[in-house]
């Protein structure tokens, strides 16, 4: 299987700008919607390429949810832009009724999820966003790993039909999947084959399963690593295969376990093949401010941590 | 006309009746509103689709007045009167608050959830504005449901943006679950509010007279279009036209007993329309 290399760090929030940016120009029923978070969530040259097409709403998020669903009724494929706590916890109810049991075509773009957010601290980082929207009947949660899949990911979904969630991130992290890799939504992407623990890994965490993967190559331990960009709909047939093989699993996520990835494939795995599974993921708390990597290295969400995990489940087989 | 909502109020009655749950006090008061917008307002292309094929749009924001929208919509060809039998029961399409979810003819977005009606409306409307569609959207909101914050949210962005081919009309009936709106969160000067705010404002001040709906209606329509969003305050009597029902809270959510139904229906007499 081929290597991944960092081809360079980059924000996974640049991605979903470029992808909005090139979605523009070949699509123009994309609309865009931001609650005063242009810059931060890299809209400004779709706003300044479409500005008949870019809806600046101000702070007002529910206002902007409810817009949303709106346009879909005149055939328009609304993107909505703004952090990921202000993207679904502060608007839960107008996301449920209006969009998700209203079957509305919007796309919930949220960047600045998770620790990584990075100084702002606990009010903005939030590490619930992905079990709320996965509870949500109908709706697609996905969670893009690096700058090349965002994009992709944020071109592959306005071309899906129904609600969407797509959650990416703040800050600088390594570029690694290739530009021309295709990306098929509910489409797990195997990136290291391997036999004696299967790492699923989604969002930054994907990075540091590859690296985890490194260490323990060098501890005679054989890592197969899955990036699951898509927790759901959840490819279960790509996880039960490789656990089948590998007969134990680390998932890795920057969100709170309750919830999360892991809490998806446990229940994948519980009701086809039960399999022992350690969970990096955070532990039922709320950030706090710092750095991203020192945040990431006092919640255990790096690299380090999947192998002290992934040595813990090849213990337990 | 007059028999059409007569017959709509007995709709209404009996719906909520059988299933001894619903909202009729609401349902009642905006009778006449619903009949003229179905019959004489909304330029609409059937048969129904959820998606916009360029006509007029309507959103019922309070959607506990699903009674009085379920009761036009079938009388209003919609889909079969006889369907009205099924509201709140199980595998219904007449849900108890209105829902896409099961393709009812009429419904395009879910509401039942406060304040999120006038969001969905302006989204549309700006739909529009970018399709070059001339047509116009309404919604209906109740005032108690004004104490939700998003709608000040929507009321700020539609007169911020000119979204001026919106009609957006409030039931003024001053009543809500807990008791009068003064007495549970006032909403002080709504008119001087929402002027405030930027919309163009209108009273009808006799709600529950089909002329005056009418006209009023026809007003607020000629007011598109001109910058400004347009909001209409619709004074209405909770409960109208069953005397037990009216100047109170009491009805907004209970449905009468036997022998209440057989006065209230007493009081709307049986048109040739015939009941579902």
């Amino acid at each position: 299987m081929k290597e991944y290399i960092n081809t360079g760090n980059i924000d996974t929030r640049s991605g979903f700008g470029a992808g909005l940016t090139e979605l523009g120009k070949k699509n123009p029923n994309v609309v865009a919607l931001c609650a005063d978070l242009t810059g931060s969530l890299k809209m400004d040259e779709f706003k300044a390429n479409h500005p008949e097409r870019f809806f600046q709403v101000g702070i007002a998020e529910a206002n902007m949810m409810g817009m949303a669903a709106g346009l879909t009724i005149g055939g328009k494929i609304p993107f909505t832009g703004t952090f990921a706590n202000f993207s679904t916890g502060r608007v839960y109810d107008q996301i449920r009724q209006s969009i998700a049991y209203s079957g509305k075509n919007v796309k919930i773009c949220a960047s600045h999820a998770g620790l990584t957010l990075g100084e702002d601290g606990a009010t903005h980082q939030i590490l619930e966003d992905i079990g709320l929207m996965k509870m949500l009947p109908g709706m697609t949660v996905i969670n893009p790993c690096d700058y090349n899949q965002t994009k992709a990911a944020t071109i592959a979904i306005a071309e899906h039909e129904g609600p969407v969630y797509l959650r990416f991130g703040r800050p600088s992290v390594p570029n690694f999947t290739s530009e021309d890799t295709p990306f098929e939504i509910g489409k797990a992407i195997k990136l290291q084959e391997g036999s004696d623990v299967t790492i699923i890994a989604t969002g930054h965490l994907v990075w540091e399963a590859l690296e985890a993967a490194k260490k323990l190559k060098e501890n005679g331990v054989s890592a197969e690593v899955i990036n699951i960009h898509t927790i759901k709909p959840l490819d279960k047939e790509a996880i039960i295969n490789s656990v089948s093989k590998t007969g134990c699993v680390v998932t890795a996520e920057e969100h709170n376990f309750l919830g999360g990835l892991g809490e998806s494939v446990a229940r994948t795995l519980a009701l086809s093949k039960p399999t022992p599974q350690e969970f990096v993921a955070t532990n039922d708390t709320f950030g706090e401010s710092g750095t991203p990597a020192q945040l990431m290295e006092k919640y255990g969400l790096n690299a380090e941590a999947i192998v002290t995990k992934a040595k813990k489940v090849i213990a337990r087989k | 006309m007059e028999e059409l909502v007569t017959q709509v109020r007995r709709d209404i009655l009996r719906q909520v009746h059988a299933v001894n749950s619903g909202h009729p006090g609401g349902s009642l008061g905006c009778t006449e509103f619903f009949v003229t917008l179905f019959q004489e307002v909304l330029q609409t292309k059937q048969p129904f689709t959820v998606e916009d094929k360029g006509e007029d749009l309507f959103f019922l924001s309070n959607g506990h007045i699903s009674p009085v929208l379920y009761s036009t919509l079938a009388r209003s060809g919609y889909f079969p009167v006889e369907e009205l039998k099924t509201f709140r029961l199980l595998n219904s399409r007449l849900q108890g608050h209105p829902t896409t979810h099961d393709g009812l003819p009429g419904v395009r977005v879910a509401s039942g959830s406060l304040g999120q009606g006038i969001s969905v409306a302006i989204g549309s409307a700006q739909a529009k504005k970018l399709n070059k569609d001339t047509h116009l959207v309404y919604t209906l909101c109740g005032d108690g449901e004004l104490q939700e914050g998003q709608n000040w949210e929507a009321l700020m962005y539609a007169a911020g943006n000119k979204v001026d081919n919106l009609i957006v009309t409030v039931d003024y009936n001053k009543q809500q679950i807990d008791g009068s709106t003064d007495d549970v969160l006032p909403l002080g000067n709504l008119r001087e509010k929402i002027e405030a705010f930027g919309w163009d404002v209108l009273d009808i001040e006799e709600g529950n007279d089909l002329d005056a709906v009418r006209k009023g209606m026809a007003e607020a329509k000629s007011r598109t279009g001109k910058g400004k969003p347009v909001c209409v305050l619709l004074h209405t009597v909770m409960g109208h036209g069953v005397d037990f029902m009216m100047h109170t809270h009491a009805w907004h959510g209970k449905a009468p007993n036997d022998e209440q139904l057989e006065i209230a229906l007493s009081q709307n007499p049986e048109t040739s329309l015939g009941d579902y």
